[in-house]
């Protein structure tokens, strides 16, 4: 048996699953950080399976891949600034726990 | 080979994946979510973009997750409390509906059917990616250093104390 297409977007769904189980299970806000990075992952790998099976040599359908290579630049961005408004509402706040962040909703 | 190197890293990814999402401790959490990056990065490599693949690896284990550690250090991040019972279970329900779906959606009997894997992997080398980057794709790479500088500045002025706080407080 060798490994096709939806093998690799299988284990794609799988981790976007896992992720958002992550986002829903848990309260600290760095770990649904940390999850939301997972999904991010599971995307990555969704695109670069689908570029690698319908990549011709006449038509080198490099889309998926640049795709990725900007997903993963503008991650760096997304991580670096999230991290910072961690930081800002750890030091306003002293905690980071989603239960007690909630002045937006009182 | 391919189908043990498919499945070794599969479960590289997936295993840590859950492990990220169900630690309590932020140390551990962050040490997982290396070990799913690194199995992602393998999966890249499987799939024959192996510049992907080191970039993979450079820029999520190697940055991403330092910075992390590096925030669990600086907010002192506690082992937190047991989840509800409840919101477990509500969770978990949650994970395996959309691993059910998925896997009727992807490996189903009504799934598509899917191409063959071509012979030349196109995407594989360094070059290949400068070539494109420097010319079709000239203006979203040049967007995306600016991009990388507009975060740079916007993360030094989010982090920074506000002024009268650093003047009054630490002197």
């Amino acid at each position: 048996m060798s490994i096709g297409l939806e093998d690799y977007i299988f284990v794609s769904v799988l981790l976007f699953a896992i992720g958002l189980f992550g986002v829903l299970l848990r309260k600290n806000t760095l770990v649904v950080f940390m999850c939301l990075e997972l999904i991010l992952s599971a995307s990555i790998l969704a695109l670069v399976a689908f570029s690698r099976y319908h990549a011709t040599p006449a038509n080198p359908l490099m889309e998926g891949n640049t795709f990725v290579l900007f997903i993963i630049a503008i991650a760096a961005c997304e991580v670096a600034v999230g991290l910072a408004i961690i930081v800002a509402l750890w030091r306003r706040n002293l905690t980071v726990d989603l239960d007690q962040i909630n002045e937006l909703k009182h | 080979m391919k189908e043990f190197l498919f499945y070794f890293f599969a479960t590289l990814t997936l295993a840590p994946a859950f492990f990220t999402a169900i630690s309590r401790k932020p140390v551990n959490a962050a040490m997982n979510m290396l070990l799913a990056f690194v199995g992602v990065a393998g999966l890249l490599g499987l799939l024959e973009t192996y510049f992907l693949a080191i970039l993979q690896v450079m820029v999520y284990a190697g940055a991403i997750v330092v910075l992390f550690l590096f925030i669990i250090m600086l907010i002192d991040a506690q082992k937190s409390p047991a989840p509800e019972f409840i919101r477990f279970v509500a969770s978990l329900a949650a994970l395996v509906i959309m691993a059910f779906f998925g896997f009727q959606l992807v490996l189903g009997p009504f799934a598509a059917p899917y191409p063959e894997l071509p012979a030349e992997a196109p995407a594989s080398l360094a070059r290949v990616f400068g070539e494109s980057l420097f010319t079709r794709y000239l203006l979203p790479f040049q967007l995306t250093g600016f991009m990388l500088l507009i975060a740079m500045v916007g993360v030094i002025v989010i982090s920074r104390k506000p002024e009268a706080e650093a003047k009054g407080g630490e002197q």
